[in-house]
């Protein structure tokens, strides 16, 4: 059997797992539409009794769509699953659960200020002959499953009293109280310690003899090649490839997972590269990052590339003085600067285009125009007072050159598509007339055409000579639109890449640690 | 979707009007201008102390303190000028607005300095001024023979055909008007309320802009106190008990959302006029007082609901993109 299904950029292959047990669950064709996204393309993926199969992709493949759906959350548009060859159809949460389905997130979902029994048996508690809470069945039935875990919490202390892992524990022996038979782990070693993992996996493979199916979604390729059999790579919502993982390079996985012709997409503007606009020496946080040093100069697109969790978006958060660093220096146009605030940054020529543009970029329910000029109100007011002529003045300077199309500057940002809005965020900054521009994941939840578009744009603002740190977790855009990349692991700088040595493996083994 | 908004705000005007309108029609002379005016003079300090809630509320807090700023601030002024006659009454007036700002201020700073919840900081010293207007009065009345006669007199004098109480509370709805549209403050306000952290990534300092709406919203407090006093011509420790319900009734009514970021003066006014002619109206038509009380709940809570709907109604736009998922047989917007 080949090991590795062929590529394609149609419809995914059909599914080739080893014939020697028929699986559990089985999704067939599954799309997931949400407006102007395809989340997911016709995927398909089968998990079989007492084997892990670890799902792997870039963050936007679709692996927590994915998720969702297998555990009621989201209903596909097309497709079917099948759980022992049956077509089922998971109409809510519940519905996933009383179907076996269980999942174990990233952060476990589980409540603090609960005793670890009343936690596993949350919404499914053992009950007395006359209704009631049965105490004494909980905590009992509760330390059988954690000895199964080889584990000897006490049922009875809150779980705010635990560590992480023995948190993760609590969250499997909820899933095991269920009688789970397929159980997903959604990243579930991200804030683990290597013996904490090792304990993890050994609990895994105590799973896996059970017959249990397990679908193991991770970054980290030592671990996916330590505990799971078969894979499945996503990329851009479709199942790209999949087969056993002892035939697989890991080279050939990373090309799935990536997988396209970037100078393709990303016409890269050849900008002349001038002096050092903004230093950043020994930057550190209390506990986001430590000792980040960096140049950035003018006319330069600086790209910061990474997992989720390394903490990009804390350090541009701290440069642009949101949060406070703890020590380092920075250095604007060869003058120290500190920043204190926001408001400082601003003022000195930095701004920052935040990730979530509803959470942190608009006022949703503001006129477009003041929107736009919020951070510049010092320059259209007049004397202390606000100047609506002014600031319609500015927003219009801006709406064209972005071309925004909207009703009127005066209708509610929150009346705009996602793009448009998107380009009030960009503008409203580019009023300010920054010298160093920090955008964080630019394109994220846009559709393609505005993507190419605020592609375009960000290439033209460095042309200007403009000096621009963008945060990404989308290789394409990173390789495509980068002079340099730094790439940053748990808190620290990873190294820094000039253009010419840029490859998507190469990020990749430096965001994972895996050399 | 046009301005919601100005909907709101006509579609208020329109239902005031049709009330006074029905109202009339079961009491002759409701609606003469005199009586009208005479509503609007009722209903003056209310504006007020709702154009100063209405500000704080903007910011996404809440100030339920205002009533026992009224009273303290009534008493302090009451018991003044009961000692002392020969003071002027612009230094009275001045010494109101300065108590009334500073017990304000103490809001606002412990919910700037300590960042404790709005709703529970002034749950606390809506019992603390009320507590102090006791200890300072010993719960002694200080009543009308005691106060000077320009104490009393003047709010009630005609200057172009109204009193100078309905005068004071136009030149502050004008004034509240220039400041939430036409100063940096006003905008921080509506931004702060309508995203914080869109506003703290705009460089604006989202504690300092609630503490200055609660030293607004205080001033107004300890304005409004001397006029209820005066108006009254009584001062004692439960003046204005449970008139905070009435400034966030007339905000909500007014269409200032709750959630903060979103509302107008005119909305604020139209909400307070709205109360007034309810609370005039009910006596003057023969309802029993037992029943007057019930009424006003009712037609706050549909006003309310109201408001909800509409909010609804602005909220599954604004959320079309990021809740995605929810509505997922929506056509991709454009």
């Amino acid at each position: 059997m080949n090991a590795v299904a062929p590529m394609t950029d149609e419809r995914p292959v059909e599914q080739a797992m080893p014939a020697a047990k028929t699986p559990i669950l089985e999704m067939r064709g599954i799309s997931q539409i949400f407006p102007g996204v395809k989340a997911l393309d016709g995927v398909s993926l089968s998990l079989h009794p007492g084997q892990v199969t670890a799902l792997i992709g870039e963050n936007g493949a679709g692996k927590s769509t994915l998720v969702k759906i297998l555990t009621g959350i989201y209903r596909p548009n097309e497709g079917e699953i099948l759980i022992d060859g049956e077509p089922v159809s998971f109409s809510s949460a519940q519905a996933a659960i009383d179907a076996g389905v269980t999942a174990i997130h990233q952060e476990t979902v589980l409540f603090d200020e609960l005793t670890v029994g009343e936690n596993i048996f949350l919404g499914h508690a053992p009950r007395t002959r006359i209704g009631t809470i049965d105490w004494r069945a909980i905590n009992d039935r509760s330390q059988v499953l954690l000895r199964q875990l080889e584990s000897e919490i006490d049922p009875t202390i809150r779980l705010r009293d635990l560590s992480i892992a023995q948190r993760h524990l609590v969250a499997i022996a909820r899933a095991l109280s269920v009688e789970a038979r397929i159980v997903i782990m959604d990243e579930p070693t991200a804030a683990l310690s290597r013996k904490e993992i090792d304990d993890l996996f050994r609990i895994v493979e105590g799973l896996k003899r059970k017959g249990k199916a397990i679908l193991f979604i991770s970054h980290k390729f030592d671990e996916v090649y330590e505990i799971a059999e078969n894979f499945s790579v996503f990329r851009d919502g479709r199942a790209v490839g999949h087969g056993r993982l002892k035939d697989t390079p890991q080279d050939e996985i990373v090309r799935l997972m990536v997988g396209r012709n970037v100078e393709d997409v990303f016409p890269k503007v050849k900008v002349e590269i001038g002096a050092p606009v903004l230093t950043v020496e020994r930057y550190c946080h209390p506990t986001e990052f430590r000792d980040i040093s960096f140049e950035l100069r003018r006319g330069e697109i600086l790209g910061i590339y990474g997992l989720i969790g390394a903490g990009r978006s804390e350090l541009c958060q701290s440069l642009f003085g949101v949060t406070r660093p703890s020590s380092g220096r920075l250095t604007l146009d060869g003058a120290p600067l500190d920043i204190r605030s926001s408001g400082d940054a601003i003022g000195a020529g930095i701004v920052y285009v935040p990730e979530e543009r509803g959470r942190h970029g608009l006022a949703l329910p503001m006129p477009i125009f003041q929107n736009m000029s919020l951070p510049s109100l010092g320059k259209t007011s007049r004397s202390g007072f606000l100047k609506a002529a002014n600031e319609l003045a500015l927003a219009r300077k801006y709406a064209e050159r972005l071309d925004l199309r909207a009703a009127a500057l005066s209708v509610p940002v929150g009346t705009l598509s996602g793009g448009n809005q998107q380009k009030v965020v960009i503008g409203k900054w580019l009023a300010t007339q920054p010298k160093v521009i920090i955008l964080d994941e630019p394109t994220k939840g846009i559709d393609i055409g505005s993507k190419a578009a605020v592609h375009g744009f960000i290439g033209e603002l460095a042309a200007e000579g403009l000096s621009i740190i963008m945060v990404s977790s989308e290789l394409p855009e990173i390789l495509g639109m980068s002079d340099r990349v730094m790439v940053m692991r748990e808190g620290l700088m990873a190294g820094i890449f000039e253009r010419d040595r840029l490859s998507a493996e190469v990020l990749v083994r430096a965001a994972t640690g895996n050399q | 979707m046009k301005s919601l908004l100005k909907n709101r705000e006509i579609l208020l005007t329109g239902i005031i009007a049709l009330m006074v309108a029905g109202f009339s029609t079961r009491a002759a002379g409701f609606a003469t201008p005199a009586n009208l005016a005479n509503i609007f003079n009722d209903t003056s300090i209310l504006i007020i102390l709702a154009l100063g809630q209405m500000t704080v509320i903007l910011t996404k807090s809440i100030d339920l303190s205002v009533a026992a700023n009224l009273a303290f601030t009534g008493m302090a002024v009451a018991m003044t000028n009961a000692a002392y006659p020969e003071l002027p009454l612009i230094l009275l007036i001045v010494m109101a607005i300065g108590i009334g700002a500073f017990l304000g201020a103490i809001n606002g700073y412990l919910v700037w300095a300590l960042q404790i919840p709005p709703i529970v900081v002034t749950l606390g010293t809506l019992t603390i001024y009320r507590g102090m207007a006791f200890v300072l009065s010993g719960g002694g009345w200080v009543n009308a023979h005691q106060m000077a006669p320009s104490f009393l007199t003047i709010p009630r004098l005609a200057v172009l055909g109204l009193p100078v109480l309905s005068w004071i509370a136009i030149l502050i709805v004008i004034g509240a008007w220039f400041v939430l549209t036409r100063l940096p403050f006003g905008r921080a306000a509506f931004a702060s309320g309508g995203n914080p952290t869109a506003a703290v990534y705009a460089g604006i300092d989202i504690g300092r802009t609630r503490f200055f709406a609660f030293v607004l919203s205080g001033a107004l407090a300890g304005l409004s106190g001397y006029l209820w006093v005066s108006r009254y011509a009584v001062a004692y420790v439960d003046i204005a008990a449970g008139f905070e319900l009435d400034t966030v009734a007339a905000c909500v009514i007014g269409g200032i959302s709750i959630a903060g970021g979103i509302g107008s003066v005119a909305g604020a006014v139209l909400g307070a006029l709205f109360l007034g002619v309810i609370k005039n109206a009910l006596p003057v038509i023969g309802i029993s007082p037992f029943a007057q009380m019930a009424i006003s709940g009712v037609v706050i809570v549909l006003a309310v609901v109201f408001n909800a709907r509409a909010e609804k109604k602005a909220g599954r736009i604004i959320l079309r993109d990021r809740a995605a998922p929810e509505n997922k047989t929506e056509g991709a917007s454009a």
